[in-house]
């Protein structure tokens, strides 16, 4: 229906989208995209937080570059990256998350049968914790218990 | 000791207002420049360092202060990864270098602010700032303090009468910051929205104190 809008904005014989305040909607679009942009960062940052100790996630978000006024186009390609970026963290970390479930479950599993994961290791940093701590199936005795079937799962102590 | 600095707001360029309702510049003339800062304070940078660990710098860019700083950031067009607010700088650096370290009654008593207030506070020799300060955008061509470096069109600075004397956050035009020569210092502490007023206060009473009890 675009050309019977038209038609009806031009009746009177005058253009009415001249009369529209560009610059309110300009300034309402803006303040918008601020708003957006604001919502997406504290997302971002809670996200960074709850993300504490696992490394190798990316936080950085391409900037236009400032200090100054950001144009539309810009505040707009700004809260597109933001928000890509928060749904990859997301991702990554539901990602992560699931395999960290795993490895627990597996810690477990190792505790109750350990000759099933012979020579496994899981570290903490396995299971989305600080630390150095990590679990390892060997054997008892060295090549006895390994000849023999004697495996047990090790605790490490910690960080050297 | 002298009474606590009356403090005075600064301008705010229209558009600049309109666009950021929060933003505000909030100014405290104290008579005292940078000199060696004394015991007290180092003790008092000391205890900061102490009572500072990884999980409170970790927790930081949640805390309301820290988060208005990363937002406002953010809608200006800088990467608070890249270039950090000074409150997460300071904490940043107590990390890297395992305390807060002294370096001056100035330096010292902003550290200080920072890290107890959230509120980014700078310094300005009074006596080169001509005018009041405020905040506004540069103009096509400008330099930062009349003849320093070229400002890009649109960037938001504080400036007095005449010049572009320092980015809003950044650099200070040279001849403007706080020397040995100093002996009245303009504070200026840049409010933006999400940040109480009672906190832009406090910030820079915490730094008039110090810098008027040294």
């Amino acid at each position: 229906m675009p050309e019977l809008a038209q038609s009806h904005i031009r009746e009177g014989g005058q253009d009415r989208t001249s009369l529209l305040r560009r610059d309110v909607d300009e300034a309402a679009a803006r303040r918008s995209l601020r708003e957006q942009i604001a919502h997406l960062e504290r997302q971002l940052s809670a996200l960074f937080t709850s993300a504490h100790p696992r490394r190798g996630l990316e936080w950085q978000v391409r900037a236009p570059g400032g200090p100054r006024l950001l144009g539309m186009g810009e505040l707009e390609a700004l809260r597109d990256d933001l928000a890509a970026r928060v749904e990859d963290a997301r991702r990554t970390l539901r990602d992560r998350a699931y395999v960290e479930t795993r490895n627990r479950e597996r810690i477990e599993e190792m505790m109750v049968e350990p000759e099933r994961f012979k020579w496994v290791r899981i570290s903490n940093d396995d299971i989305g914790e600080p630390g150095c701590k990590h679990w390892h199936a060997r054997p008892r005795l060295g090549l006895i218990g390994m000849l023999m079937g004697w495996w047990r799962v090790k605790i490490s102590s910690g960080c050297p | 000791m002298e009474a606590e600095a009356p403090l005075r707001r600064g301008w705010v360029e229209p558009a600049l207002r309109a666009e950021f309702p929060g933003l505000a510049l909030v100014l405290a003339e104290v008579a005292a420049g940078a000199g060696r800062s004394p015991r007290g304070v180092k003790e008092r940078l000391r205890h900061l360092s102490d009572v500072t660990h990884g999980a409170r710098a970790l927790a930081q860019r949640r805390e309301p202060i820290a988060s208005a700083y990363r937002i406002f950031f953010r809608q200006i067009g800088i990467d608070p990864e890249n270039f950090r607010p000074p409150g997460e700088a300071a904490m940043l650096e107590r990390m890297r270098a395992g305390r807060f370290k002294s370096r001056n009654t100035l330096d010292d008593a902003l550290t200080v602010a920072v890290v107890e207030t959230g509120v980014a506070v700078r310094g300005f020799d009074a006596a080169r700032i001509e005018g009041d300060l405020g905040v506004r955008v540069s103009q096509p061509g400008e330099k930062l303090g009349g003849d320093g470096l070229e400002l890009p069109d649109g960037t938001i600075v504080i400036a007095d009468e005449r010049h572009a004397v320092a980015l809003i956050f950044g650099d200070t035009a040279p001849e403007r910051g706080v020397s040995p020569e100093t002996a009245r210092t303009l504070l200026c502490a840049v409010q933006v929205g999400g940040v109480p007023d009672i906190s832009v206060e406090e910030a820079l009473w915490i730094c008039s104190d110090i810098l008027t009890s040294s």
